[in-house]
């Protein structure tokens, strides 16, 4: 829940037009760069519409890899699936960088690639029911400080933790017998909470059910309809003022305390021992706190997973089957890979760029049908090859190459070879133009300037004309064009050529 | 390889929409509907036809349902748990979560009402949507390997999607139902250009082009709230879901404005639990619902009720909506038969009814007697409105998307014969488009396209990428407008860019076929390039070449009695840019180039390319040497032709 846009800032109007100039996907829709790439954003987890990125090229196929949560308790989960047949990943999960957490590289998983080994361990939802256990935490002090007449504040911005110790916290509440109330002060509250019960295409499995069966996607629709959660605009607001009561469990921004309700509410709170606040871990409490010291306030810090924990790295790129895999250079004493894989590692750091061998040598390319019953192909003497010359109007689209037959119709002569090989040999070349009815003799000589040897061929009969022959060109020199032509043809045909 | 395709329902008819295509092997059913106008077996399709050993799951890869209507998805329980299909099937996610309702509430319908045999139960209706994966808008899913499919926003109703499926090069498109015009709660469908071998499109309006809905909209509020304000009774049979929604956003709406009271219902078939579904799935609906949803939700009826049994015959005005739609049993039919008699009560009519249904019969003249069964007859007073508004698109619809996509193949389903036939006509004619309309249990062969695939070498697609910038001069007189300056000469150059791919496919015994540049077969082949090249040494009349200046220069050259040679090349360039004017002749000073032609002065005494000797020099002669390569063979012999036409003049 971060500050509104809507009223007073004067940077509105900027993140409005910023909007509109961002394209808009869903999850696996394909959207085409330039004809080239091919994008798609793929579910990772973390948050309501976080996402991967697969980037497909004609040349390469690259899938992002970010913060990703293989089971989330609100957004769909990662689906990691969708990123194999990538050839190159880009890890750029750095989240355990914050993390003090060891890397307990089991070596038995190692040495297993067995497939469904690695999906079990991909799968396996310790990470969801700790992720559980914290919520829970958190719900167990908040009804201790409730119950001893002090009022929690949490200023926390992550919408899914935040959806679910709404849940939560109402459910213990109930439990406890509990009337408090719980309030959620913030501008766009009411925007967001309703928001979050219409888009049940982004949520995780769980949630997708409860659409099915008619139910409401989060409980804070019912909550709210039952006034058990309450939400006001601001902490002035006249609604608030008046139906004020005490202790209270309130959610509201910001949480660097700087800013928003918070400021106001620890300021009233922050001497009371019974009172608590939840920060996450990332704050540096100390400096965040710094104000509103002395506190007597009860404060809890919790750590989110918020990234794909590191002994699952591995089992996860193994499962992915790329050929090549960028890992941040942070993280390069943190993850050690083996020789056994089947991929190559490269290390990456900021602001340094890295080449990257090329995969494919050439790219696919589909010759419409049309065009390719067109072709005439001619075989060549020395080698067991055939070729023909292509001529169309290549369209990159959705990332692929097609060459169409283009406006103009193939004409004769464009049938006509226009490349040449080999070299004629003059006696060839001289019964071939006899048989044309063209009748010359050769003279040989050396050419002065350059060491070049050319060879003369005079023409008599029909008309005058010659013929200078080097190894590398062959020069045609006739008065009229039919002549000309004619012996052309009589080169062309003892060269080789398209 | 081609598309099979075999219609197992909706062929010239209207329910039990049921395709099924074969595209290069792979197998999907399109919609798996049910007959409404049927009791017996007719009511489902054939699907003895797909497999006659029936191993449905080895004959279909997967089922595609379009949108949640009986005729588009009723049959799908019996298919999945009585036939035993266990494959994947596949629905956008609102599909998912309100068929169920529209399938529970006609089963209830079929054992209440008509004491039938029930042909699924709800414990299938809940097993087989757990088979269903639920799909979004856009979203390209992998069947398998080489299957693709993907939604469009259809219109029609919510949730309802075009379905497009994608088998190697080979694609298709299944409309479904769909609407090209907006509607009071649904956005317009919408759909990408797409290469399509094949497009299946539905053709319920095939023949009718329909006017903007908002003056039928006012005719139904006009007749409901004339009929309550005379303290009538107004039944409104819809089907539970879509059509009940739309009708109750435009009633609402209207009872605010108006400010009546008269209570609007629904009927039990119908809960209000199913706006529960609207709410949640309100990012379906169309761009104006869906911005109001936060502060409020359009599907948040303020005036509309949940109906009691005990309400049928109480005193007063009222609106009940009520199920089934055609009034083909269940509790419409029941309360029709209590308020039909009544001239002050007001029956209202979908737009489509299938034959054999009451509404069917009320549509069809206006009856007084009705006879139910044997022994019930209803006498029929009240007033009847038909419903001209429909979610589904017109002709002109149906000819614009078919425009839209331009697939090489049309067929027609879900229409009546007559009218189909006369589209098809149009199509064909008008758009040049094979089309098709089976009857059911026929089937359709079309060719499907294939590409020849080859790999493409570097070097030969940055060649495809080249500018190939190609200059025209043009020297046109425009006479200005203002005609106070006169004619003016306005020369101007036209630059195009087209670029040329042009390359070398190269095909080796047991090597995949590839494409390369000229340049590169050469280094392939391990061969050296041999030019071949035309040259002419050209004598040119040089007074007369230089009379042709001399009218436009200033008379320098006169001076002079032997003129510099090398000077020469610019009159040429004047005579040649007069003849060739489309030609852009470059100048390089000590010659000229056009494309590979190349002339510049010859200074030789003995030019071995001077080939003409017949000449006497009985006037001053130049000599021009000339080069070109066989590309340009045409062009060079013209240009010298130009020059040569110096000479012929000349005595």
């Amino acid at each position: 829940m971060g500050q509104s846009w809507e009223v007073g800032c004067p940077c509105t109007a900027h993140v409005k037009d910023c909007m509109t100039k961002v394209q808009r996907l869903r999850y696996a829709e394909e959207t085409c760069y330039n004809g080239t790439l091919v994008i798609k954003a793929i579910s990772s987890g973390l948050e309501i519409g976080a996402c991967n990125w697969i980037i497909n090229s004609p040349k390469r196929n690259i899938a992002y890899v970010s913060g990703s949560i293989f089971d989330s308790g609100h957004a769909m989960d990662f689906d990691y699936h969708a990123l194999q047949g990538s050839d190159m990943i880009l890890y750029s999960d750095c989240s355990t960088l914050l993390t003090t957490e060891d890397n307990e590289q089991s070596t038995s998983s190692d040495d297993n690639n067995n497939w469904e080994e690695l999906t079990k361990s991909l799968s396996n939802n310790d990470e969801s029911s700790e992720e559980r256990e914290k919520i829970a935490f958190i719900c167990s002090c908040a009804i201790d400080s409730v119950k001893s007449g002090g009022s929690v504040l949490i200023p926390i911005d992550r919408i899914g933790v935040l959806l679910q110790l709404l849940e939560q916290i109402s459910i213990f509440l109930n439990s406890s017998g509990l009337e408090i109330p719980i309030n959620i002060i913030s501008s766009v509250a009411e925007e967001l909470l309703a928001y979050t019960n219409i888009i049940p295409e982004w949520l995780c499995k769980q949630r997708q059910e409860k659409l099915f069966s008619g139910e409401s996607l989060f409980a804070h629709v019912e909550l709210i309809k039952e006034k058990k959660i309450h939400v006001f605009p601001a902490v002035h607001s006249p609604k608030l003022l008046i139906n004020w009561q005490e202790p209270c469990v309130v959610f509201c921004p910001h949480w660097s305390l700087r800013l928003g309700p918070a400021v106001h509410l620890l300021r009233r709170w922050c001497g009371d021992p019974n009172a608590l606040l939840v920060l996450e871990d990332e704050t540096d409490a100390d400096i965040a706190l710094l104000p509103f010291k002395p506190m007597s306030m009860k404060v809890l810090q919790c750590s989110f997973l918020s990234g794909i924990k590191l002994q699952k790295v591995q089992p996860l790129l193994k499962t992915l089957q790329p050929k090549l895999v960028l890992f941040p250079e942070e993280l390069r004493n943190r993850v050690r890979f083996t020789n056994v894989n089947t991929f190559s590692v490269s290390h990456y750091s900021e602001n340094e760029t890295l080449r990257l061998p090329s995969l494919k040598e050439s790219s696919e390319l589909e010759i419409a049908t049309d065009l390719a019953s067109q072709l005439h192909w001619s075989k060549l003497k020395h080698r067991n090859l055939n070729i023909t010359r292509l001529k169309g109007e290549l369209l990159i689209d959705q990332g692929k190459h097609r060459l169409l037959s283009g406006n103009e119709q193939a004409s004769s002569s464009q049938n006509k070879p226009i490349l040449h090989w080999g070299s004629p040999d003059p006696e060839n070349l001289l019964a071939e133009l006899s048989k044309m009815g063209i009748n010359g003799h050769v003279e040989q000589r050396m050419t002065d300037a350059e060491s070049d040897e050319a060879c003369i061929l005079h023409v008599q009969d029909p008309n005058k004309a010659l013929i200078e022959v080097r190894a590398t060109g062959t020069i045609i020199s006739a008065a009229n064009e039919d002549l000309a032509s004619r012996i052309f043809e009589a080169i062309v045909n003892v060269l080789e050529g398209i | 390889m081609a598309i099979e395709c075999l219609v197992l329902g909706a062929g010239q008819e209207i329910g039990k929409s049921c395709v099924v295509v074969t595209i290069n092997g792979k197998r999907i059913m399109f919609d798996c509907g049910m007959h409404m106008g049927y009791q017996d077996r007719r009511r489902y399709p054939d699907f003895s036809l797909i497999s006659k050993s029936r191993d449905f799951d080895n004959a279909l890869d997967c089922i595609v349902i379009t949108h949640f209507h009986l005729d588009h998805v009723g049959a799908l329980p019996y298919f999945t748990e009585v036939c035993g299909y266990r494959g994947p099937v596949y629905m956008t996610y609102p599909t998912k979560a309100l068929a169920p309702l529209m399938l529970e509430d006609y089963r209830k319908v079929m054992i209440d009402q008509r004491g039938e045999e029930e042909q699924f139960t709800s414990a299938h209706i809940a097993e087989c949507m757990k088979k269903v994966i639920a799909v979004d808008l856009k979203q390209t899913v992998q069947v398998d390997k080489e299957l693709q499919i993907r939604a469009y926003y259809a219109g029609h109703v919510l949730g309802a999607a075009m379905f497009y499926a994608k088998v190697g090069d080979t694609a298709m498109v299944y409309t479904g139902d769909y609407n090209m015009t907006p509607d009071r709660h649904l956005g317009a469908a919408q759909i990408d250009r797409l290469q399509l071998d094949l497009l299946i499109t539905e053709s319920t309006y095939a023949g009718t082009i329909r006017d903007s809905k908002y003056a039928r909209e006012r005719e139904f509020l006009k007749a409901v709230h004339k009929c309550v304000a005379g303290g009538g009774k107004v039944l409104i049979p819809t089907f539970a879901l879509g059509r009940a929604q739309e009708l109750s956003i435009l009633l609402d709406d209207y009872w605010e404005r108006m400010n009546l009271k008269v209570p609007i219902y629904f009927s039990a078939g119908l809960t209000i639990q199913a706006n529960m579904y609207y709410k949640m799935l309100i990012s379906w609906t169309s761009q104006k619902v869906k911005e109001t949803y936060a502060t409020h939700n359009a599907f948040d009826f303020k005036n509309v009720r949940n109906f009691d049994r005990s309400l049928i015959d109480a005193p007063g005005p009222c609106v009940l909506f009520a199920t089934p739609g055609m009034i083909s049993g269940g509790f419409s039919l029941e309360v029709f038969k209590r308020w039909a008699p009544s001239e002050m009560n007001l029956v209202t009519l979908p737009g489509y009814c299938v034959a054999g249904t009451i509404g069917h019969k009320l549509m069809s003249g206006k009856p007084t007697k009705i006879d139910l069964d044997k022994d019930t007859q209803i006498d029929v007073r009240c007033q009847i409105h038909q419903l001209s508004f429909s979610p589904h698109t017109d002709a002109k619809g149906i000819m614009d998307l078919v425009k839209f996509l331009s697939p090489k193949h049309v067929i027609l389903v879900h229409g009546e014969k007559p009218k189909m036939a006369t589209l098809k006509e149009r199509i064909q004619s008008e758009l040049g488009i094979q089309c098709y309309h089976p009857a059911n249990k026929e089937s359709v062969s079309i060719p499907s396209s294939h590409s020849v695939k080859a790999g493409a070498s570097n070097a030969f697609i940055r060649s495809c990428m080249n500018p190939n910038f190609k200059f025209s001069k043009s020297g046109l007189e425009e006479k200005s407008d203002s005609g106070s300056q006169g004619i003016k000469s306005v020369p101007w150059m036209q630059i195009s860019d087209e670029r040329v791919s042009e390359g070398i496919l190269v095909l080796e015994k047991s090597i995949k076929a590839k494409i390369v540049h000229q340049d590169e077969l050469l280094h392939m082949l391990k061969k050296q390039k041999h030019e071949v090249q035309f040259a002419y040494c050209c004598p040119v009349h040089i007074e007369k070449l230089e009379k042709t200046e001399t009218t436009d220069l200033i008379p320098t050259t006169d001076v002079l009695s032997v003129p510099d040679k090398s000077s020469l090349i610019k009159p040429l360039l004047e005579k040649l840019s007069s003849e060739l004017s489309e030609a852009n002749i470059r100048d390089f000073g000590e010659h000229l180039q056009l494309e590979s032609f190349h002339v510049s002065i010859c200074l030789k005494d003995n030019c071995p390319y001077r080939i003409t000797n017949s000449l006497q020099n009985k006037w001053k002669a130049a000599f021009f040497c000339c080069s070109w390569s066989a590309a340009d063979e045409k062009l060079a012999w013209r240009i010298i032709s130009i020059m040569e036409s110096c000479n012929s003049t000349a005595n």
